[in-house]
């Protein structure tokens, strides 16, 4: 498959509204504005190529749009883009606006046209410091050359876009997070319902969106959904899909392949991550960002990278963040940092994950320090257990568990060498960058 | 949320925006519905303007904002790039999630400890250190990955951190 949302990654310049139209960008802009399309065909355009959220959810970004309600009742509709990326791991969305701003607004534009958005936000992390420089001289160049503002290419469609940013804060990737974040709050989430669609930011219809989702928009309107479902495993996991590759290989990096590319192929193909580094033998893979369940190395034979393919393992594709360990790797100590993770980014609104994630933080420490006792390995477990599956408001307790519980039940032979060992077997990772 | 950022502290001297400062603030208000929403950006114009967020900073905003200090107060303790009391000319942030730390990112903060003489949180005697672990900066292709201020530095062994930091005024 020929690049599409990293096309112009590296290109010189690549950042400029000049370069983007001198390689055909803004062309779907002037010709759906100019009458091509109606906002409804661009919606079921967008549907149809069944374009799911690449943030994580893979939610059908088509089928969101659809749940706006047709009357609004005079409030406004507002599309904010999900550009918080912090999941660990993702390092994808950095690349496409720091590279390419133009696909993402221009994305946004026509997401905008399709849900008759005036006003759109994009809420990007506070530590994307340059990316939210190159977006914002973005988005002055849009306006300066009439794709952003008032009467936008002298029609009736107007939009405004906004760079917010965010100041340190995971849970503010959830969408109800974000929305209370951009309302100047903290980022706790929710209760759903109501969902955003009907009553989000500003208690108005919001549409949130991942921005590579946004830049699949663009290229849907470009090329047809009938082309981008080509583009896919089969109909129901379609387009192109940027893999981030990091860990245990000999070349990380993000990786655009169709969707549902091997398993296998990614960590070791010539043109993806050419195997496991030092010709270390693979023990363990996240697929999906530190709150998928952890694959053994066995586990990931003829397994298509895709939303379907991947929970059909148990495990999930969520920002495609691929994190490879190799066979010298400490199952207890990774899992033990993910939990670090989300002890300290739990937004604290719900007890379940608040003080789970925190208490087994504070278990996998012992063990992995040597003071674990034999009990321990099922009171992970158990609290772990206690955690997920709708005991709290957002889904972070949910990804805070699925490691863990994956972990234990995959890799219980270590827990116990921890705990009848106290300590560690494992040699201390030494600074070892690629 | 860090569950030990709840304490601003005070600067002992009023805060009033610079002119450049309030016009960055009436543009940022426009942006938005609700003068609520303006609260992270405005937050940003402070931290940009004195280098962290005081007591007296915070209740400036509020003002502005029309929003009660302690809303001011709760929002600043969950965000953690905001800075509560006066940091170092340099801020380095290593990154310590899952990627790095596979990567041997604990080793690279044991160094930057050894070679600044202070724990995490603490800043130098000089006043051009302070050294903070952070989550997931999304480097993960070039781990150990880690910031100072607002660029970034990666991939980042010792040797490279030692040249980094003497660049940056600290002897080897």
């Amino acid at each position: 498959m020929d690049k599409v949302l990293s096309a112009r990654v590296g290109k010189p310049n690549s950042q400029s509204i000049d370069t983007y139209l001198a390689d055909g960008g803004y062309a779907s802009v002037n010709k759906v504005l100019a009458g091509a399309m109606t906002p409804e065909q661009v919606l079921e355009e967008v549907k149809k190529a069944n374009v799911r959220g690449r943030g994580g959810a893979g939610f059908s970004a088509g089928v969101k749009w659809g749940f706006l309600p047709k009357d609004t009742k005079g409030k406004p509709v507002y599309l904010l883009c999900n550009a918080d990326e912090s999941e660990p791991g993702t390092f994808k969305d950095r690349l496409l606006m720091e590279n390419d701003p133009h696909q993402l607004l221009e994305g946004m534009i026509l997401a905008s046209y399709a849900i008759r958005c005036r006003n759109a936000y994009i809420y990007i992390r506070g530590e994307f410091y340059d990316g939210a420089r190159i977006l914002n001289r973005a988005v002055e160049e849009a306006y300066a050359k009439g794709y952003l503002g008032e009467k936008i290419l002298g029609t009736e469609f107007s939009l405004d876009i906004t760079v917010h940013r965010g100041a340190g804060a995971y849970i503010c990737g959830e969408e109800t997070g974000l929305i209370e974040s951009l309302e100047g709050k903290r980022g706790q989430p929710r209760i759903k319902p109501p969902f955003p669609a009907v009553s989000g930011v500003f208690a108005a219809p919001t549409i949130v969106n991942n921005v590579e989702t946004l830049c699949c928009v663009k290229h849907v309107v470009d090329r047809g959904a009938d082309w981008f479902l080509k583009i896919g495993r089969n109909e129901k996991n379609t387009g192109p899909k940027l893999y981030c590759v990091s860990g245990h290989v000999n070349r990380p990096g993000v990786y655009e392949a169709a969707m549902g590319l091997d398993f296998e192929e990614i960590l070791y193909g010539q043109n993806y991550a050419q195997g496991i580094r030092g010709g270390k033998k693979l023990k363990a893979v996240i697929p999906g960002g530190a709150s998928a369940a952890i694959l053994k190395a066995d586990e990931i034979k003829g397994v298509p990278l895709d939303f379907d393919g991947v929970a059909a393992k148990g495990s999930m594709l969520g920002s495609a963040a691929i994190i490879v360990m190799d066979e010298d790797t400490c199952i207890v100590s990774a899992v033990m940092n993910i939990l670090k993770f989300f002890s300290h980014e739990s937004c604290g609104q719900c007890t379940p994950c608040r003080e789970g994630t925190t208490w087994l933080y504070k278990v996998l420490t012992r063990i992995e320090n040597g003071q674990g006792r034999p009990e321990d390995i099922d009171l992970l477990s158990r609290v772990g257990g206690q955690m997920a599956n709708g005991m709290t408001i957002c889904v972070l307790a949910d990804g805070a568990a699925a490691p863990l519980l994956s972990g234990v039940a995959k890799f219980r032979d270590e827990f116990v060498q921890h705990v009848e060992q106290k300590g560690c077997p494992f040699a201390v990772r030494v600074l070892t960058p690629a | 949320m860090s569950h030990t950022r709840y304490r601003i502290e005070a600067a002992g001297e009023p805060r009033k925006f610079p002119p450049e400062a309030m016009a960055r603030i009436e543009k940022i208000l426009k942006r938005y519905p609700t003068k609520q929403a303006a609260l992270l950006p405005v937050l940003w114009v402070a931290q940009e303007t004195w280098g962290w967020i005081s007591k007296e900073s915070s209740e400036e905003v509020a003002r502005i904002l029309e929003l009660p200090p302690s809303h001011v107060d709760g929002v600043l303790t969950f965000y953690t790039m905001f800075h509560l009391r006066p940091v170092g000319k340099n801020l380095l942030q290593v990154c310590t999630s899952i990627s790095c730390h596979l990567l041997g990112a604990g080793a690279l903060v044991e160094h930057c400890r050894k070679r600044l003489g202070i724990d995490l949180e603490e800043t130098t005697k000089d006043g051009k250190f302070t050294l903070v672990e952070v989550e997931c900066i999304a480097g993960c292709d070039r781990a150990p990955s880690m910031m100072v201020n607002d660029k970034y530095y990666e991939p980042m062994d010792a040797g490279k951190l030692d040249a980094l930091l003497k660049r940056l005024g600290r002897g080897a």
